[in-house]
């Protein structure tokens, strides 16, 4: 046997076996966004679902993100052929309407889907007590590195994406994120919450 | 109560492991030989203890026992009885332990035929294969425990996986795949058997590991073909290979036993690339281990990756022992494996040989880096990346063009060296069969540069080897004036290992046809059909005759009838189905297929109206998919005529003959 050139050898396979282990500490099922942390990519989207009052938007009305800075943004990206949308949409809706007054705007985003698909759907579901937009083209979806639907996106006060949640929210996560980034959000002489346009 | 009983003979094999562990090296270092015939036994104890266990386990199935955990987590009384003896290697554990019986079936096979060989060969290579059991052994007793008692007793279980109980290929493609891939255990044990015995210089080990890599060879070679056609049948998109980290587990080892096939030619006749053939023996071993490695811990995302748990990290310290001991022995050895022969020319079938190695490990390489690069990616810059089709087809595409043509150059070319007549003689007649099949090609409408370039390979190879069969007919028929099947017969057992060669090479033409012809013309169209409905693809028409729906023991089943038209008339019935289980919120797409020898006409229930009122139906049509199905067939009876034992020769010696004219026609003696 020549010992030295074992040894050597044996060495070689040190690098892989640290690899391998190194990899114990990965899931390689886990999908990460380079968003959380950074500006929210900006959009300009047209409303084609109302929302009820007081949350409503009139059809056509055109929501710009940086109109919505200093205040935090829920946008949720949903389809009428989702079946995962269709459980998180009480929730959403629910928690937005008990939102109203508080410096929080909730949005919905049509991805890939008619409009009368996504309007049938809202009525089949009861209403949707925020507006929503559509996205022609699926830009906004693309800017937002969409993975699937339903994602929704957690926008702070300074326009940053703070939080993002693949697949339906649940009714007390979504609170808890929600009240985090508005006691985040810096205090305003004018107390109660400003909408950009009413 | 069957599960503490078996769980009880796994648990007396390990001293019976470690006794023959411990007493095979004590044995032959203290010259104690009467101890030898105790080693060897100790695998077979080994083996009937598994094989207590294993069918232990198919009665707790059968029975439906589910006090034993393995069957409470895949049995279900609503199973069929074939789909409850398979999953038996459905999950993690239960595949374990069949793991764990072939792995003994072959070690006492391997022991029993060779018992009576003088030396220490034998004893180490015992000792080799007693020590990976032992590593099985544990997996059984502790993290992968089949048996472990559960209590309360449930009722009933989930039963399989869904995919697992949807086709019958899942009872062919696994047990192949496990008789493949434990096998390569075999020629690694006689590797180290040699490299710990020191007879690692003389071919011995050679001539014993290459009857036993072609019987892996052989079933791993089917494994894989038929984890296409599974992967065919079942999972409705038309495709047969994606790449995913499991199918390159299957064919990493693949790549490297195909190379070593051929390299050990040239170490038996030749003395050349001992130190490369003993790597490549431990390679495959250790890509086996690897590819295991990387199902069954969950390191990597896969399709086919099974639940990890805390097993992950024995099969970790596993590799590393494997990969550790095996750089050790071959660094250590390496003066021992020096080449004796030489090249005289490089037009020789040397040369050929040589350039297959190449491209066979530069192929394997790429695909490994390309299944690893996700783990080094993150591990080296942070990021996650995924690396798909794309990737392997342009790396690997190339070297499969080169390996088409030097299965057409190789066997052409003579041994030490060729002179340019006979180069001209060999190497020119099979231009015709690549011209024939690149016109063919074009005049198919096949436009992309390496289809047209696989076909003229495939083309120019078939005919070189068909015509190495025809050279050695023609000259059987001159020279003893046989009829043709008696020529063939006499040809084929004179030289098993040749002609079996050159059979497999032409399945794997065939094969290699069959995926260049559906890749290159694959026709594809969706349509949302009301009953009555028609939809042309490619030149077929189908109609919707009607949705219906049914129940069946185990599964509830939606499906679509569609009739196959022909000029109006209808020539037969698929019927594309929905199958839905109970433990499982997805249905399962059962895609039906119409096979022809010209192709395949593949139809997907994509979606289906409740009513009945209308099914959407992908119909894929590709060219010659069954000729890959085919060419597996045949590329199997290519590796069982080489494993064949060689007919006794007068003189009692049971090698095989050395086939000396090799210049020009090859005429084998046999004896009258």
């Amino acid at each position: 046997m020549n010992w030295k050139r074992s040894l050597i050898a044996a060495v070689t396979a040190v690098p892989v076996i640290l690899l391998f282990a190194w990899g114990f500490t990965r899931d390689p099922g886990e999908i990460p966004s380079p968003l959380p942390g950074h500006a929210a990519p900006q959009f300009s989207l047209d409303v084609f679902a109302p929302g009820q009052p007081p949350l409503s938007r009139p059809v056509g009305d055109t929501v710009r993100l940086a109109d919505l800075r200093g205040q935090v943004v829920v946008l949720n990206f949903w389809a009428s052929w989702c079946g995962a949308c269709r459980e998180e949409h009480t929730v959403l809706s629910t928690t937005a309407r008990l939102y109203t007054g508080r410096p929080v705007h909730f949005l919905g985003v049509l991805y890939n889907d008619s409009l009368a698909a996504g309007e049938a759907w809202i009525a089949e579901m009861g209403g949707q007590s925020y507006p929503s937009m559509q996205d022609p083209g699926a830009r906004t979806a693309i800017d937002y590195g969409l993975y699937g639907v339903p994602e929704t996106f957690f926008i702070d006060g300074d326009g940053r994406v703070a939080y993002k949640q693949l697949g339906p929210v649940t009714g007390v996560g979504l609170a808890h994120i929600v009240d985090s980034l508005i006691a985040a959000l810096p205090p305003k002489p004018a107390a109660p919450a400003t909408k950009s346009r009413s | 109560m069957i599960g503490p009983f078996a769980y009880d003979a796994l648990l007396i094999a390990l001293p019976i492991l470690v006794l023959g562990i411990v007493l095979a090296p004590v044995a032959v270092r203290t010259g104690r030989r009467e101890w030898i015939p105790v080693v060897y036994s100790t695998l077979y104890t080994n083996f009937l203890l598994v094989s207590t266990a294993t069918v232990a386990m198919i009665v707790a199935l059968v029975t439906h026992d589910f006090s034993v955990s393995y069957v409470a987590q895949v049995g279900s009384r609503a199973t069929p009885l074939f789909y409850t003896v398979i999953s038996l290697w459905g999950a993690l554990e239960g595949s374990i332990l069949f793991w764990a019986w072939v792995l003994a079936l072959y070690g006492s096979v391997v022991v029993w035929l060779n018992r009576n060989r003088p030396g220490n060969l034998i004893p180490y290579t015992a000792l080799a294969l007693l020590a990976v059991s032992l590593f099985f052994g544990i997996l059984l007793v502790g993290p992968a425990n089949p048996f472990h008692p559960v209590f309360p007793i449930p009722a009933d279980g989930p039963g399989p996986n869904p995919l697992l109980q949807n086709h019958i290929l899942m009872g062919v493609h696994p047990p192949l795949l496990y008789l493949g891939y434990v096998g390569m255990t075999v020629p690694f044990a006689f590797a180290v058997g040699a490299m710990l015995s020191g007879e690692v210089a003389r071919d011995e080990w050679i001539k014993l590991s290459h009857r036993w890599t072609l019987v892996s060879w052989g079933f791993l070679s089917a494994a894989i073909i038929a984890g296409m056609w599974w992967s065919y049948e079942v999972l409705g998109w038309g495709g047969y290979w994606a790449w995913d980290p499991v199918e390159n587990a299957s064919f990493l080892p693949w790549l490297t036993a195909t190379a070593y096939l051929h390299s050990m030619v040239l170490q038996e006749r030749r003395g050349m690339l001992r130190l490369w053939n003993v790597n490549l023996v431990v390679g495959t071993f250790v890509l086996t281990v690897l590819g295991t490695f990387l199902t069954r811990s969950g390191i990597i995302s896969s399709v086919h990756a099974f639940t990890v748990g805390v097993i992950g990290y024995y099969f970790l310290a596993f590799i590393a022992l494997v990969l550790i001991a095996a750089l050790v022995m071959v660094a250590g050895n390496s003066d021992r494996l020096r080449t004796s022969g030489r090249m005289d020319s490089a037009a020789s079938r040397e040369t050929v040989f040589l350039l297959n190695n190449l491209f066979l490990t530069a192929f394997m390489f790429t695909v490994l880096i390309g299944t690893l690069f996700p783990l080094i990616a993150e591990a080296i810059r942070g990021v996650k990346v995924s690396v798909g089709a794309p990737f392997f087809n342009r790396m690997t595409l190339p070297m499969i063009v080169m390996l088409l043509f030097l299965m057409g150059v190789g066997p052409a070319l003579p041994w030490r060296s060729a002179t340019a007549a006979e180069m001209r003689s060999k190497l020119l007649p099979p231009l015709v069969g690549a011209f024939l099949f690149c016109v063919g090609a074009l005049v198919a409408g096949a436009r992309n540069f390496y289809g047209v370039v696989a076909f003229t390979f495939v083309g120019y190879a078939a005919v070189a080897n068909l015509r190495e069969y025809w050279i050695g007919l023609r000259a059987r028929r001159n020279a003893h004036g046989e009829g043709w099947a008696t020529a063939l017969y006499r040809l084929i057992r004179g030289n098993q290992r040749r002609y079996g060669g050159y059979l497999a090479h032409l399945g794997l033409l065939i094969a290699a046809l069959g995926v260049a012809g559906s890749s290159s013309f694959r026709r594809e169209r969706e349509m949302t059909m009301k009953p009555g409905d028609t939809l042309t693809v490619a030149g077929q028409t189908i109609r919707l005759k009607g949705v219906w729906g049914r129940e069946e023991v185990q599964r509830s089943v939606i499906g679509a009838t569609v009739e196959v038209l022909k000029n109006g008339r209808v020539v037969g019935v698929i019927e594309p189905r929905m199958n839905y289980y109970p433990t499982s919120d997805q249905p399962v797409p059962t895609p039906q297929v119409r096979s022809t020898i010209g192709g395949d006409l593949y139809l997907t229930l994509m979606s289906f109206d409740p009513n009945g009122a209308h099914a959407t139906i992908r119909a894929i049509v590709q060219p010659l998919v069954s000729w890959i199905w085919f060419g597996g067939g045949v590329i199997v009876l290519g590796a069982l005529i080489g494993m064949l034992p060689a007919r006794r020769r007068p003189n009692g010696s049971l090698s095989e003959p050395d086939v000396v004219p090799v210049r020009g026609a090859v005429v084998v003696e046999t004896a009258p």
